[in-house]
């Protein structure tokens, strides 16, 4: 018979906090955990605005030489979109995951620096304010690029410009003090045992997150800051009249536009590296050819940026290396994917929400890359640029890199934050609904933009099969919102009457899954020696050899804390 | 049935059919298209076999696989392949996309190019040197056309046009594009790819009209509420009527220009104004 050995607790603090009680304890909490539910609701609650915005687009061209809404209000509604989609749901919302599980999954008690964390996350809602406050005045509407000399005051001339400008500067400092602090805890606070080539996936992928925010967002500053002087203090930096270059803007602008998309696409590629062993019942396939891929990614992100202006005037030079290095960056992106694919082949997949997400994501992912090669083929980009095939690929890669695995981890994670499952139902509902609807919405707009259409158009002509293609596209933006509804009501409703989870019920192989459900403020009593990339699934099967394989199907429970496996 | 695969591959490929470039850029998109369709079978069809085929099952086990070395360093070498294949193709191709060909021998009769000072991605000329130029200006929201035939050496006195821009068959077009104020971006989908319009920049491209027709283009980056209305369109028509065209629209430039002269010499009469200089 085995004896149960009693835990011992450690000591980590000098002095028990009591865990504050109230909401205002919220607001001056520096608990990682409650800043990451706070990260998480409020980037949520923008993803749905900025999805309304959607809709309100899709509803206008939901016909030819529609006039549902003007051009000032169109222009309007697909800056605010882009701009909300990037800069307030995606970067933050993959902040607060991490600020959430990171820690937990090192084995930490909390982030390195837990009142920087806050600050982080005020900052965060302090731009959120500051830019949806322009929607009672003048919202921005020179596009989430603000191309200059169109975003110059002479052409823009109301405040949304600035608005927009504020925003940049407040979530890029959040996001730059944010992208230190995940540094800075990695590098620091890891548990014994948890060497580099230990980390799990999803942490590997914070961390190139945090490198590339790190790099890129003071040259957006930079350029955001120029446009500012340029538009109130009479510098000329884009002026060309007075020496000055609009294309000026557009490197400094993509030199970090590139890579916000890798900041936006690796976490989420994180979140698929961490969920797919866990449903397939085997190991990563590829640990090291992983994170070797996730550097490289992020490494040649930043040579890629001028794919961006194949049809501005540069010299032929750029046009070539560029094509170069995007096709270069296809090539460790591509071999993810197999890993990806190879991780599932001779598992026992479990068809659970988070893995149908998960999978789906890889799918949509595949069609956006794909369409990626046809942009960096410069003479092909050249008809194809600026068009709905440039919107059909940003949206496939997003919502496939991004959006999707974003919602695996809320299914996946939704357990661990509060302690119960969400449901399996809607779950699967939720799924299908956003899967198809992605598929029915942005498929088309391939062909939309192949026959001519560009992109920020509030109107176009009834030509050809314009008409019907765009309204297949607007049918499906309704139900992807449908699927997302679905998942808004899942959590709505487990909140209250979802089962039970416990510690571990997916039974998955990192740390997170050692400490209850939800965790308590110190996260862990015990922090195990780590041994392996997958620590969880070692401490199981140590529980499970030390009490003689216990329950069905070889797998054994572990009491939150409660052994002193590995010791 | 002998329109179907054409009205099918339609469906999947950019426009083209009125100038060379578009065509080569078309033949280029194919070839790309056939590489995209069978990866895209491949992985896709990978990924749903595995979902299919490895689910859970009674008394399934699943292997504990880490990895496969050779595997992986054979599909990655296999990605830089068939990436280098496709970038020595575009390459391959790239010249009939760039370069322009002489003008035919139905063309109009074209004089050398001006000489141009400009630093800026370097203009294509075809072989003999000889292309009809026309400068393309775009403003919010208009474009404007300006043809060759001014009388003075400083350009003024040349036709132009407004959102149509009038061209010989048979004859190599240079545009030169440039801007009045926001950034455009100059696009005849049928007639090659969209080159931006710059303030303080010059870009060019060319087209060649093979057989007389309409095609329809637009402003293809975002330059404000009037955006989605700056179109364009290119009437390609044989070379003498392009002359007999281009000399009438000069004529009419004159007139109304004297006409403007007259009416501003009456407003000044009347207002006791200085005389005002005519545009």
């Amino acid at each position: 018979m085995a004896t149960y050995v009693a835990p011992i607790p450690e000591i980590t603090a000098h002095r028990a906090e009591r865990e504050g009680q109230g909401w205002t304890s919220w607001l001056t909490t520096t608990d990682h955990k409650r800043i990451g539910i706070m990260y998480m609701v409020l980037t949520f609650v923008f993803f749905c605005l900025g999805g309304t915005e959607a809709l309100l687009i899709r509803l206008q061209l939901g016909a030819p030489n529609n006039t549902l809404v003007t051009p000032e209000i169109y222009n309007q509604l697909f800056t605010m979109h882009g701009t909300t989609m990037v800069f307030l749901f995606i970067v933050p919302m993959m902040a607060g995951l991490g600020n959430y599980f990171l820690p937990l999954m090192i084995g930490a008690r909390d982030m390195a620096y837990p009142r920087l964390n806050a600050l982080s996350f005020w900052l965060l809602l302090a731009g959120g304010i500051v830019f949806y406050a322009s929607v009672f005045w003048h919202p921005p509407e020179a596009g989430w690029v603000s191309f200059v000399p169109l975003a110059n005051a002479t052409y823009s001339p109301s405040g949304g410009e600035d608005a927009w400008i504020y925003l940049i500067h407040l979530t890029g400092l959040s996001s730059l003090v944010g992208a230190i602090n995940f540094y800075a805890t990695v590098a620091n606070m890891r548990a014994r045992g948890m060497s580099w080539g230990r980390l799990p996936l999803f942490v590997w992928t914070m961390l190139t997150y945090s490198v590339l925010l790190i790099l890129a967002l003071p040259v957006v500053a930079a350029a955001v800051t120029m446009l500012l002087t340029e538009r109130h203090f009479g510098t000329h930096f884009f002026d060309a009249s007075e020496g000055g270059s609009p294309i000026l803007w557009q490197h400094l602008f993509w030199f970090f536009g590139h890579p916000e998309v890798y900041i936006m696409v690796l976490p989420g590629f994180g979140v698929i590296s961490e969920i797919l062993p866990v449903f397939a019942r085997k190991p990563i396939f590829g640990y090291k050819a992983i994170a070797a891929s996730t550097v490289a990614i992020a490494f040649l992100g930043f040579l890629t940026w001028a794919h961006h202006m194949f049809t501005a005037p540069i010299p032929e030079a750029i046009l070539v290396f560029v094509m170069l290095s995007s096709y270069l960056i296809a090539v460790p992106t591509g071999v993810k994917i197999l890993n990806w694919v190879a991780t599932l082949w001779r598992g026992t997949i479990e068809f659970k929400t988070p893995l149908l997400f998960c999978a789906g994501a890889i799918a949509i992912f595949l069609i956006g890359g794909i369409s990626g090669v046809f942009l960096a083929t410069f003479p092909i980009d050249w008809q194809v640029n600026e068009t709905y095939f440039v919107v059909a690929h940003l949206h496939f890669v997003l919502l496939g890199g991004a959006v999707l695995p974003i919602f695996g981890a809320i299914y996946y994670w939704f357990p661990k934050i509060t302690g119960r499952m969400l449901g399996e139902g809607l779950g699967k509902l939720s799924f299908y609904l956003m899967f198809f609807g992605i598929l029915i919405t942005f498929l088309i707009q391939h062909v939309i933009g192949l026959d001519g259409m560009p992109r920020r158009v509030y109107e176009y002509p009834d030509v050809g099969h314009l008409a019907l293609y765009n309204l297949i596209s607007t049918v499906g933006s309704f139900i992807l919102a449908a699927g997302v509804l679905a998942t808004v009501i899942n959590v709505w409703r487990s909140l209250k009457v979802g089962v039970i989870a416990g510690p571990d019920p997916w039974k998955a192989n990192t740390l997170e899954w050692f400490t209850a459900s939800p965790p308590p403020v110190n996260n862990f009593d015990v922090v195990p020696l780590v041994r392996s990339f997958e620590p969880m699934k070692d401490i199981r099967s140590e529980v499970e050899r030390r009490t003689g394989g216990a329950s069905e199907r070889g797998a054994a429970t572990v009491p939150a804390g409660a052994t002193q496996v590995g010791l | 049935m002998s329109h179907l695969l054409p009205s099918v591959l339609a469906f999947f490929t950019p426009a083209h059919g009125a100038s060379p470039n578009a065509e080569e850029t078309d033949s280029l998109y194919k070839v790309t298209l056939y590489i995209a369709l069978v990866i895209f079978f491949a992985v896709e069809g990978g990924l749903a076999y595995a979902l299919v085929k490895f689910r859970k099952r009674k008394g399934a086990v699943a292997a504990q696989i880490h990895g496969n070395t050779r595997l992986e360093i054979g599909w990655t070498v296999a990605a830089a392949v068939i990436l280098l294949a496709l970038a020595v193709l575009t390459f391959a191709k790239l010249s009939s996309i760039q370069d322009p060909p002489n003008s035919g021998p139905g063309g109009a009769q074209l004089g050398e190019a001006e000489n141009l000072l400009y630093a800026s991605t370097e203009r294509k000329l075809p072989p003999n040197g000889k292309v009809l130029n026309i400068n393309v200006i775009g403003r919010q929201y208009i474009w404007q056309f300006v043809y060759p035939g001014a009388n003075e050496p400083d350009g003024l006195g040349a036709p132009y046009s407004y959102e149509e821009l009038v061209v010989p068959t048979n004859t190599t077009v240079s545009l030169n594009i440039v801007s009045e104020d926001v950034v455009h971006s100059w696009w005849v989908p049928e007639l090659g790819g969209k080159f931006q319009a710059v303030p303080g920049y010059h870009n060019y491209t060319w087209f060649k009209v093979s057989k007389p027709g309409i095609f329809r283009g637009q402003c293809a980056i975002l330059c404000g509420r009037g955006h989605a209305r700056m179109i364009a369109t290119v009437k390609a028509v044989p070379p003498a009527q392009f002359e007999a065209w281009l000399a009438r629209q000069k004529q009419l430039i004159a007139e109304a220009n004297t006409e403007a002269a007259k009416a501003h010499a009456k407003l000044a009469e009347h207002t006791g104004a200085e005389a005002v200089e005519s545009p």
